[in-house]
């Protein structure tokens, strides 16, 4: 395209249309300033406080890769608990080999992004419920090969090694930073990805897959996209886990739990929005901290919650926000600007 | 000159029922022929199997000069297949822009202002302009019959497939349709129509095709297939409706 090309085209489409947004640039500004009074919090709260706040930050980055998944790729899984579960045991073994744990984050996922080739090679060979299903057992298969492994310590897990010359204070900190960073990098990553051409075609297949693909969309290589990108952060997630907790147990790590927590999250929060996951998992983080003492009523409290949202808020408590208000966080969109366009 | 599209002995069944039988067809570059026949004839199959929906159990599907026969559906719409389903399929989250965008980053292969410009371009032949902003849930059945062209148009195709697009519409809607695919048609695009609703056909179409039983059974001049004795019997002698009235009820 020659540069006079450039000009005519971006004559021809750029003043019309714009990127539909309301209140976006105000958000913005909010968003940003939450994001540095977050980055500050160490500084001015104590470390219980911000120790509490990593798991939120975990449950950010894991539900909103889940919500990629299922509500834009449309693939149901039950199973990124093995990216979970992969990223923990790549730090742990990162760390052995004298890897700075805190470094060895990103290269989970990474991680996690190659073994997601060859899964998915097996997994989308199932479709709907045989897929759902087919992701946890390969989880499963991964947790057994994992327990083989002695040097990963075998069944009983294993410890992190490499952060126990640091001072406590900056341990902590320098985790719910990670964490922090994680889960902002994950809503950015969802941004940015979904405001792009390809966003514009995941959106389409959410909706309606046959006639994406009579739209042009090539329909697999869209879903196997988001499988890796959502297998990545999850094992970023499962590094973060990591060095959280200093150590790392198969069967909790490796457990459907993480899936039950993920699926939640974005169903109270609203499938399909990157609003979604950040009001579901603060929905269910406060009502971890408030129902925790209460034992198993904490489960009916969650599973009743589940039910009643997925009843009667098909969309979430996004979703609600968004038809009352019409108001978006992250917009994605197109809006026309003409005057013979209806608003 | 080649055709540009072929199909080629195709045969289909699903169990007993045979959709196609040994089907041999060919269309024109820039010709507008349409397809009419029963409930069960194969009409729907048969552009499942042009635009990859379906995969044929025997036969070759030809388009533009290569074979298309195991190609996937968005390799045949980027090949220049348009395609429009009978029931429509908007993406009810996307805006009618976006609808169409979306085929024409994705089937035409445009970026930027210019999959814009075309996209704007698109709904103003289809008559959707006003509409831009207006997500695709919200439309009426005749705005989401009007964005199934849309679309299909927006994939800059050189073969238009059209699904019954006038079924469930009043008689002043169906007129509205017509005017818009005879618009596309006559800048050359070539167009495939099955259709209930007759008269809208022969206003349109050079040739018509009637199916039955998934074979040709008539195929000419579109007046001369309709009076054909073979036709008249498929539709138990009262002939193709040629009334005001609309094919089958689809309102969603």
């Amino acid at each position: 395209m020659t540069l006079s090309d450039f000009v005519t085209a971006r004559a021809a489409g750029g003043p019309h249309v714009s990127r539909a947004a309301r209140a976006s640039r105000l958000s913005g500004l909010v968003m940003a300033a939450g994001a540095a009074l977050l980055a500050a919090l160490p500084f001015l709260v104590f470390s219980t406080v911000t120790d509490t706040l990593v798991n939120l930050f975990v449950l950010v980055a894991l539900a909103s890769m889940w919500n990629l998944l299922a509500g834009f790729g449309g693939l149901v899984s039950v199973g990124q608990q093995a990216y979970v579960g992969i990223g923990a045991y790549t730090v742990i073994a990162l760390a052995d080999l004298g890897v700075q744990p805190y470094l060895a984050v990103p290269l989970a996922a990474l991680t996690c992004a190659v073994f997601a080739v060859p899964t998915s090679w097996l997994a989308f060979r199932l479709r709907g419920d045989y897929f759902a299903v087919g992701t946890w057992v390969i989880a499963e298969v991964y947790r057994l090969l994992v327990v083989r492994v002695d040097s990963l310590g075998g069944g009983s897990g294993k410890g992190l090694t490499g952060l126990s010359g640091l001072d406590q204070t900056l341990r902590g900190a320098l985790t719910y930073w990670i964490a922090l960073a994680l889960a902002l990098a994950t809503i950015a990553g969802c941004y940015l990805l979904l405001r792009g051409r390809l966003g514009l075609s995941l959106m389409a297949v959410r909706d309606e897959e046959t006639a994406a693909g009579s739209a042009g969309i090539d329909v697999g290589r869209a879903k196997r996209l988001v499988y890796l990108v959502s297998a990545a952060g999850c094992g970023a997630a499962g590094g973060v886990i990591t060095v959280s907790s200093l150590s790392v147990n198969p069967d909790a790590i490796f457990s459907v739990q993480w899936s039950a927590y993920m699926i939640f999250i974005v169903v109270i929060g609203g499938i399909g929005f990157i609003e979604g996951p950040l009001i579901g998992a603060l929905v269910f983080f406060t009502m971890q901290q408030f129902l925790a003492d209460y034992g198993s009523w904490y489960l009916v409290v969650l599973g009743a919650v589940g039910i009643a949202v997925a009843l009667w808020l098909p969309g979430g408590l996004w979703g609600l926000v968004r038809s009352r208000t019409g108001l978006s966080l992250f917009p994605v969109g197109y809006h026309v600007r003409r005057p013979d366009v209806r608003e | 000159m080649a055709a540009l599209l072929r199909l080629d002995g195709v045969t289909k069944s699903f169990g007993r029922v045979t959709v196609a039988e040994k089907l041999t067809l060919s269309v024109e570059a820039g010709e507008a022929l349409g397809i009419v026949g029963p409930n069960g004839a194969g009409k729907s199959s048969l552009f499942a199997m042009i635009s990859g929906d379906l995969r044929p159990d025997g036969g070759a599907v030809w388009f533009g000069g290569r074979e298309v026969t195991g190609a996937p559906p968005y390799a045949r719409t980027r090949a220049g297949i348009g395609r429009t389903y009978q029931v429509p399929r908007p993406f009810e989250h996307l805006t009618v822009f976006e609808n169409v965008l979306v085929c024409a980053h994705q089937g035409a292969g445009l970026r930027g202002g210019r999959a814009q410009a075309h996209a704007m371009d698109v709904l103003e032949r289809t008559g959707l302009a006003a509409l831009a902003n207006t997500p695709g849930g919200r439309l009426t059945l005749l705005q989401r019959k009007r964005l199934e062209v849309a679309r299909a148009v927006g994939t800059a195709p050189r073969l238009l497939l059209l699904d019954e697009v006038s079924g469930g519409l009043t008689e002043p809607e169906v007129a509205e349709l017509v005017a818009v695919v005879r618009g596309l048609h006559a800048d050359g695009l070539a167009v495939v129509w099955i259709e209930h609703v007759v008269h809208a056909l022969v206003k349109t179409v050079g040739r018509m095709v009637c199916l039955a039983g998934g074979a040709v059974v008539a195929d000419g001049e579109p007046m001369r297939v309709l009076a054909d004795p073979k036709v008249r019997e498929l539709y138990l002698g009262g002939g193709p409706e040629t009334e005001t009235t609309t094919g089958e009820e689809e309102r969603p």
